[in-house]
């Protein structure tokens, strides 16, 4: 990447396209559902067209940028598309348009109100998420992460009820606590060390270069940025994710299983790789406590996992375990670890919104949300639960899927660090993976059902089934068709 | 407009003198006259600053009378100066101040029907007092000004309902013991330095060594005093509260931006050109004892603010704590700590600004500000609510707003000289201010009483008739100046680099210390 980076307005433009989409849908209103519904499709595909069409310059070894605004002397607001940036604003942009058309179906076939607040504030996430994948410094992604935090609170409370407000509560408290208390502070001591912040914040400039700091300094300004990214859900600080779940089933399928969990492990990969780099990272002497806690997420969170009746909850559970990865991948530091934390973020992706948009479709047409509960339904849903057991198989990481391949270079990762410890948590939490998961789709499809209310119950709408339908293919496309995403994570050249 | 620093003053005090005169008969022409001379008065502030950043020293001066300063010590005339730091918080005053009067049509004629030419005159006088403040060069005209100011606003407060006498007579005890001791130490002053000019003061304590001397000590504290009671620095807020609650719209709109920040410009002027830099923080006790004090008054405000379940009422308590924010960052004794202070100022001005106006709207519709009337308001009054929480969000501190960057340079003030109490007092109350207004948030979205009921059916049912939900904005004459304000938070956040680069320019003949990390 030694090149001049390419002037392009396109970032600009892909941030942009849902804001005005926006503007559409809040004009459009409840009573022109389908004007509105057409404005956020519009929005969604321009954006993801626009993030495709850079997809040939970044392959190409480009990087690109957009200045917007000086925010301080030294430090501008400065939109940058590289290879993992690009990946995620990929995975993100795409999944939208399958999301938007899993909206339809599910809102409209519950019935709920205040659509018009709903597309509105989803069109402001995917927004912000946007400005999240392309940020070139650390202020950027920071504004661009607190706008997250915010424009997903009225999703989030969407049912305006006692449930929404305990959730929301934690969200916010959550989520504010550690961006405020803890980030501000490494933000503000990167920024007044040496040159205002030029270099020490910017993420393409030479890594290593918080070496200036004392190794103590060094590991403070670890820990403060690894829990300040609180939406990464490291524990202790998971607990918001299982309680925003009292969301819309599409938010918590595109909010908390991609845009906004992903944004959280997002930053922290490039806090980790671009701004300490690999380098300082494997000499800091406390950081291999990070790669522990790392490892202790993934395993107590798919133990608490194998324990939640609820579906959705046992989905948030399991996001916790599989976002763990990530910063795993991260706190590797190695070029094969790392990259495999990148590509984790788009197979994880497609395999969970594949199980939220399920657990949806099975709420939307049966009101079922309890494991227990599903007996036989997959004799009566054959397509939502065959893409269940789909996206499931990829979430435990068996190929021909494309959890495989995240989870073969996280594997390698570990090994060029010689730390055979890793490998073993990954094969036994794949293995705890199997066991909440399958049984899941097992009880479906080969239990017999013990009552026989449920006659009357057919596939759920067909703008709820396509998208499932859609991310499941998806799933194996990303094994087959994963060449593009290892130059752009950086493993291939 | 060579002199447009007199022009600022002319305005707004021929104004008063018009509205009072004319407005005994003809009642309708208080408030186009009010306007008309709050735009005079905001251009010349305009112009003021534009000839302050172009002129080589920095600074507009204008001699009122002509008397000269020649002589040694520096000038016994009546001097305004409008140097950077003046002229951008005078600028702050006078945007403030036309916001408010052109919000005030609808509020004045409903809440204080009758008396439009008294109000006006006030509310004018009260301009030109806060306005002086921030330009006059000489610290006994400071005081005098700070009198006008102070007595124009008990008679603004005392306009509002059956209660704002009783917080009135409290507000005026208060009110001239601060100023009495302020006087005090201005006369310590006057004998020691010979000279009331501010410059011509500091120049005789660097030129005769006052630093160790005792009087000036004393002289040090009673200003210092005097002005932590005129500024409602916690435990000197008792009036604060009760004044701005019962005051009429308009007054607490305008007061509240104004009044405490005011005076926290007195605090940094007496400081820095006054007394100077190595008086003020190495020669007395003052400094050391100051960051803790902060502390308290933070801590203890924000905790009253928590407790409070009136919009009106926890507005005031925040101003408190705010008003520790601002002291604290002056007395941590840092360039970034400075700069955030100043920077603060202005920030805060704005929002509070945003906050007052929003909530005299909605007081005007709900008739209560208390936070079980407020469910609905985001369908009900969408505009008022973006405005309002426009500055809300500001207060809490999120980019891009301009609380955002005054707080990121508080912070990294108390980062860089090491002042860990004041940056976990800032954290604490940074998220009580979360807490705040998005409990207000949820109040007012959600169908959930405080205790945990649910008031309506599910599927967003507030359990309010369609009449209570309806799309009904306020006035455009309230809304509009609202979301004049609220474009004003986010401008300055985004500008923020223009403003700072201002405040640097003013700090940099100061030499305060850069601090360091690690």
């Amino acid at each position: 990447m030694n090149e001049a980076p390419i002037y392009d307005l396109r970032p600009l433009l892909a941030f942009l396209a849902p804001l005005v989409g926006l503007i559409g849908i809040a004009l459009a209103g409840e009573k022109r559902a389908n004007l509105r519904e057409l404005f956020t499709f519009l929005a969604a595909i321009t954006q993801a067209s626009l993030v495709l069409s850079m997809l040939p310059l970044v392959l190409g070894g480009a990087v690109i940028e957009f200045q917007v605004w000086q925010i301080f002397t030294n430090v501008p607001l400065l939109f940058r598309v590289d290879g993992p940036g690009l990946l995620f604003a990929c995975v993100a942009s795409i999944l939208w348009i399958a999301t938007t058309l899993y909206s339809v179906g599910y809102m409209r076939g519950l019935h709920e109100h205040a659509q018009t607040r709903f597309y509105s504030f989803f069109a402001l996430s995917l927004s912000a998420t946007m400005g999240v994948a392309f940020s070139a410094n650390l202020l950027t992604i920071y504004f661009f992460y607190e706008m997250l935090s915010v424009s997903t609170f009225p999703l989030v409370t969407h049912m305006q009820d006692k449930e929404a407000r305990t959730g929301g509560r934690t969200y916010l408290g959550y989520l504010l606590f550690t961006s405020l208390c803890l980030l501000l502070p490494a933000l503000s001591w990167c920024y007044v060390w040496l040159d205002g912040g030029e270099v020490a914040m910017d993420f393409l400039a030479d890594t290593g270069k918080l070496e200036f700091f004392s190794q103590n300094t060094q590991m403070v300004l670890l820990v403060l940025f690894t829990f300040g990214f609180a939406k990464a859900g490291l524990m202790p600080l998971h607990s918001w994710l299982p309680g925003a779940m009292v969301a819309p089933t599409p938010v918590s399928a595109l909010l908390h299983a991609v845009a906004v969990v992903k944004v959280g492990v997002f930053c922290v990969y490039r806090v980790y790789a671009d701004l300490f780099g690999s380098e300082v990272l494997i000499r800091m002497d406390g950081q291999d406590w990070m790669m522990g806690l790392a490892c202790a997420t993934i395993l107590i969170s798919s133990l608490i996992a194998l324990s939640q009746d609820n579906l959705k909850r046992r989905l948030a559970f399991s996001t916790i375990g599989q976002l763990g990865y990530v910063v795993l991948g991260a706190t590797l530091a190695t070029e094969q670890g790392m990259g495999g934390s990148v590509l984790h973020i788009a197979m994880h992706a497609c395999g969970k919104i594949t199980l939220f948009f399920c657990a949806g479709a099975i709420f939307v047409a049966s009101g079922k949300k309890y494991v227990s509960q599903l007996r036989g339904l997959g004799r009566k849903m054959p397509i939502t639960m065959g893409a269940f057991m789909i996206g499931s198989l990829s979430v435990i990481g068996l190929p021909p899927l494309g959890g495989f391949v995240s989870k073969w270079y996280l594997a390698l990762g570990a090994l060029d660090r010689d730390a055979m410890w890793v490998v073993f948590v990954l094969l036994v939490s794949s293995l705890l993976n199997v066991f909440y998961l399958l049984p899941v789709a097992v009880t479906a499809f080969f239990r017999n059902e013990d009552d026989t209310d449920d006659s009357g119950i057919k596939e759920a709408p067909w703008a709820c089934v396509v998208p499932l339908a859609l991310t499941a293919i998806g799933c194996f496309a990303l094994f087959f068709l994963s060449g593009p995403l290892l130059r752009l994570a950086g493993i291939t050249q | 407009m060579e002199n447009a620093i007199a022009w600022i003053f002319i305005f707004p005090l021929f104004g008063a003198v018009i509205v009072s005169l004319l407005g005994m008969s003809q009642k309708k022409i208080c408030y186009p006259i009010s306007v008309f001379s709050m735009i005079g008065s905001f251009v010349a502030g305009c112009v003021t600053i534009k000839q302050a950043i172009e002129s080589p020293n920095h600074e507009v001066s204008y001699l009122l009378g002509g008397w000269t300063l020649d002589q040694y010590p520096r000038g016994v005339g009546i001097e305004f100066r409008g140097d950077l730091l003046g002229a951008l918080i005078c600028l702050v005053v006078l945007g403030v101040g036309l916001v408010v009067s052109f919000y005030s049509k609808i509020p004045v004629q409903e809440e204080t029907p009758g008396k439009e030419p008294l109000f006006y005159s006030l509310f004018l006088l009260q301009i030109t007092g806060l306005a002086g403040i921030c330009l006059t060069g000489d610290a006994f005209n400071l005081y005098v000004l700070i009198e006008v100011a102070a007595l124009t606003g008990y008679g603004l407060i005392a306009m509002g309902s059956n209660r704002a006498a009783a917080a009135t007579f409290n507000y005026l005890i208060l009110g001239t013991i601060g100023a009495s001791l302020y006087l005090l130490g201005v006369g310590y002053l006057y004998i020691k330095t010979g000279t009331l000019n501010m410059i011509g003061i500091n120049e005789v304590i660097v030129s005769n060594g006052l630093m160790d001397s005792a009087s000036m000590q004393v002289a040090f504290i009673l200003i210092g005093l005097g002005i932590l009671i005129k500024m409602a620095f916690f435990p000197f807020h008792a009036w604060l509260p009760n004044s701005y609650c019962n005051a009429p719209t308009t007054t607490s709109s305008l007061l509240a931006p104004l009044v405490t920040k005011v005076m926290i410009y007195v605090m940094i002027r007496m400081v820095l050109t006054v007394f100077g830099v190595e008086f003020s923080f190495e020669s007395t006790l003052w400094a050391d004892v100051m960051p803790w004090l902060v502390v308290v008054a933070i801590v203890s405000a924000a905790v009253m603010a928590l407790a409070q379940r009136e919009v009106k009422r926890m507005l005031a308590y925040l101003i408190v704590a705010e008003v520790g924010y601002m002291v604290g960052g002056v007395w941590i004794y840092n360039y970034y700590g400075l700069i955030g202070s100043i920077f603060h100022i202005i920030s805060d001005a704005c929002m509070t600004l945003c906050l007052f106006l929003g909530t005299g709207i909605i007081l005007r519709k709900c008739k209560t500000t208390h936070f079980d009337g407020l469910r609905g308001l985001f369908s009900k009054m969408p505009i008022t609510m973006a405005g309002f929480f426009i500055g809300g969000f500001s207060i809490i501190g999120l980019p891009p707003t301009c609380g955002f960057f005054s707080k990121w340079y508080l912070i990294t003030g108390g980062m860089v000289s090491h002042r860990w109490e004041y940056l976990i007092v800032l954290m604490f109350s940074t998220m009580v201010m979360v807490v705040l207004f998005f409990r207000l948030i949820e109040r007012i979205h959600l169908a959930v009483s405080e205790s945990g009921q649910n008031l309506g059916h599910g599927h967003g049912d507030l359990g309010l008739t369609e009449e209570q939900t309806k799309f009904e904005e306020g006035p455009l004459s309230m809304v509009i100046p609202l979301v004049a304000a609220a474009a004003v938070v986010l401008l300055i956040g985004i500008y923020n680099q223009d403003v700072v680069n201002q405040i640097e320019v003013f700090l940099e003949p100061f030499n305060l210390p850069k601090g360091t990390v690690d």
